[in-house]
């Protein structure tokens, strides 16, 4: 009778011991494959940097025949591309998760939500063919208006310089619907986790619905709504092909939202085919420097999630 | 009794279906063996390798995998197909990706065992060669088109204008510049529009190798962005992906001009200028200007050359050229064999099929050097 439970408790040792086990490999696996890969990158790119220095990072001139290498004009169109992309999809993904969430019946509700499910399994070569095809044509209309009719503003008119089809703003509008679905799907189920009795509190008070959002709903879910951005913003800022096919493939640094540029990822897509060894070597120092500033995107947004845990618990 | 009965005869029918299914599939390759087997032998003028005196066809077995120029890939596809429907053991597969991928694949030494390639191995890279020495055989060669689409009928180009054009010096069709190559054309007055490859490309190698030639540093001066598979293009011009992506552009862009590789213009309708080469004649993009700028280059010994801005009257100056790329010491009998008959037949009667497919064929003095080269590829015992 009595080496039953130490029987019991024995096995229970063994069971609790290879699961953390299995957890302690699993989270040294990660670090593992994220130092290899920051190291193997590191070394493969070594040549560029030793012969590049900082002007790797300054210079716009991209001229292999040279061995030129500045990627500046590179790192400026993913920032910006993405930027765009995080200006469009913000509002319109937070939009959607509160009315789905706050305002619409149930039946709206799911077919909204298996709507944004579906827009977000379409793969991104297909946005990109849909960009190059259809939309960078038929939105040219569209910036020629809009250049007309600011581009002679001082000051904000450098904003909207001649058009490109192929441009910053068609790559930011392609990343903008590439990254909405993921944005809506994670912010809504973070404010989906906001309290009945909250909500209730602050309609009880009198409160309009918009007054609840504000006080109850965003407040709770502040720190996972920028969570949701920042993964969105990754996305962006790593998207390849989609990039690749509508961004104009076109080093500059331009503050014309409509000109031509390129992107660090879709100008690594682009060039490795035919690249020579320095080439290659500037090419992984370009994936290098991404996984650098998403790494930084990355600490600065848990830094920001954590603070507002952190002050939402303190309100409490 | 009768349940089972039915299921027997059930059972019958499947099994007759499933046999007629396989008998049909496998009767199939098996005529097409055998088929191949006879034509081979019975000595028919499309018998690859009957020619060639090393190998006989009907015991080739082996399958070959190359990668590479993409350039190059619609004759080697015409190649490979006529090539192993008289030698039914032999399977060759071909992946584009570019030719800097083909030699880095070939590199390797495990991946691949031959690479196509445009261009010739850097002299930096080719310490990375695992397996020895790499011999060259080229194949094919093709012009590289001016194409455009700015309702001129006969447009010719110098190089100094082609290297002002895409450096954009010269911004519109009635420029001067122009005029001077086109006396008595008239000319509208539209802007230009530059494309280029957004992709790094052997094409683009080419065309700026002949830039750099004929206008470069060595010659006018004209043109300063020097050659490479990329190049740093100015930004006021578009970018198109791959070829394709370029004729796409030319075609539904009023004013634009692009490089654009014969096969794929031609393709699309695409008008394209004439050139003026070395001898300072204006020449056609044509499959004989293209066979006669290589007879025009100044071959090494290890068969590289380079066919843009070559010597002679009818040389089409910006000719793109590609090689097939294998190691001298071969380390699998079986495989080393199958590779001499296919690169065999490639330069002997394969040659046939390159005007089929948009490619011209290499000088025949050329390709009997490289059938010649043949036999020092090195089989292991």
């Amino acid at each position: 009778m009595s080496s039953v439970p130490t029987d019991f408790r024995s096995r229970r040792g063994v069971a609790d011991r290879a699961f953390q086990g299995l957890s302690v490999g699993a989270g040294v696996v990660v670090l593992a494959v994220l130092s290899l890969i920051a190291a193997i990158t590191l070394q493969k790119s070594w040549p560029v940097f030793r012969d590049m220095g900082t002007s790797f990072f300054t210079s716009d001139r991209w001229s292999p025949p040279d061995n030129h290498f500045g990627a500046a004009a590179y790192i400026y169109g993913s920032l910006l591309s993405a930027t765009i992309a995080l200006v469009l999809a913000v509002p319109v993904s937070l939009g959607i998760a509160l009315f789905v969430t706050q305002v619409a019946p149930r039946r709206v509700r799911r077919v909204v939500v298996s709507l944004m499910d579906l827009l977000a399994v379409v793969p991104s070569v297909v946005f990109g063919l849909w960009g190059i095809l259809v939309f960078s044509t038929q939105i040219k209309g569209f910036y020629d208006h809009l250049h007309s009719l600011l581009g002679g503003i001082p000051v904000v008119g450098g904003f909207f310089g001649a058009p490109q089809g192929r441009s910053f703003f068609t790559a930011g509008i392609i990343l903008a619907i590439m990254i909405t679905p993921i944005i809506t799907s994670l912010a809504r189920e973070v404010i989906d986790t906001t309290p009945q009795t909250d909500r209730e509190g602050a309609l009880a008070l009198g409160a309009t619905r918009w007054e609840m959002i504000r006080g109850a709903v965003l407040p709770h879910s502040t720190g996972g709504i920028v969570g949701a951005v920042m993964l969105g913003l990754g996305r962006a800022l790593g998207e390849t092909i989609a990039a690749a096919l509508v961004i104009g493939s076109s080093a500059q640094i331009t503050r014309n939202l409509f000109g031509s540029g390129d992107s660090m990822p879709a100008t690594i897509a682009n060039q490795w085919g035919e690249a020579n060894s320095p080439q290659k070597a500037a090419l992984i120092g370009l994936a290098l420097t991404l996984f650098v500033i998403t790494i930084v995107v990355n600490m600065i947004a848990t830094g920001v999630v954590q603070r507002s845990a952190r002050r939402s618990q303190g309100l409490r | 009794m009768i349940t089972s009965r039915r299921a027997a005869a059930l059972a019958g029918v499947l099994a007759f279906t499933l046999a007629a299914a396989a008998c049909g599939s496998s009767s199939k390759s098996t005529s097409s063996t055998t088929s191949g087997a006879s034509t081979s032998t019975g000595g028919s003028t499309s018998a690859p390798a009957s020619s060639s005196p090393s190998t006989s066809p009907a015991n080739l077995k082996a399958t070959l995998n190359g990668s590479g120029s993409t350039f190059v890939k619609a004759f080697l596809q015409a190649g490979i197909a006529s090539f192993t429907k008289a030698n039914s053991g032999v399977t060759i597969n071909y992946a584009g990706g570019g030719s800097g991928k083909g030699r880095q694949d070939l590199a390797a030494a495990n991946i691949t065992d031959f690479a196509g390639s445009d261009s010739p191995i850097p002299a930096a890279d080719l310490p990375t060669f695992k397996g020895g020495t790499v011999l060259y055989f080229p194949v094919v060669v093709a012009p590289i088109t001016v194409s455009y689409n700015a309702g001129i009928d006969k447009l010719q180009l110098s190089s100094d204008t082609i290297a002002k054009i895409f450096q954009r010096q010269v911004k519109t069709w009635d420029d001067a510049t122009i005029a001077a190559d086109n006396p008595g054309v008239k000319l509208p007055s539209t802007q230009i529009v530059v494309v280029h490859r957004s992709d790094s490309s052997g094409t683009t190698a080419n065309f700026t190798s002949f830039l750099d030639k004929a206008s470069g540093s060595g010659g006018s001066g004209v043109w300063t962005l020097k050659s490479g598979s990329t190049v740093q293009w100015p930004t006021d011009s578009q970018a198109g992906n791959g070829s394709t992506g370029v004729v796409q552009l030319v075609k539904q862009t009023a004013g634009a001009i692009g490089y654009v590789d014969y096969s794929d213009a031609k393709a699309a309708g695409l008008k394209w200028a004439q050139v003026k080469n070395q001898a300072g004649k204006f020449v056609d993009a044509t499959l004989d200007g293209a066979s006669a700028a290589v007879s025009g280059a100044a071959v090494s010994a290890d068969l590289t050359f380079s066919a843009v801005w070559t010597r002679g009257d009818a040389s089409y100056p910006i000719t793109a050229q590609t090689w097939i790329l294998v190691y001298q010491n071969q380390t699998d009998k079986d495989k080393g064999t199958a590779m001499k008959a296919f690169l065999h037949y490639l330069l002997a009667d394969g040659q046939a099929l390159a005007p089929t497919v948009d490619y011209a064929p290499i000088p025949k003095i050329l390709a009997s050097t490289a059938i010649a080269q043949l036999d020092k590829i090195q089989l292991p015992a």
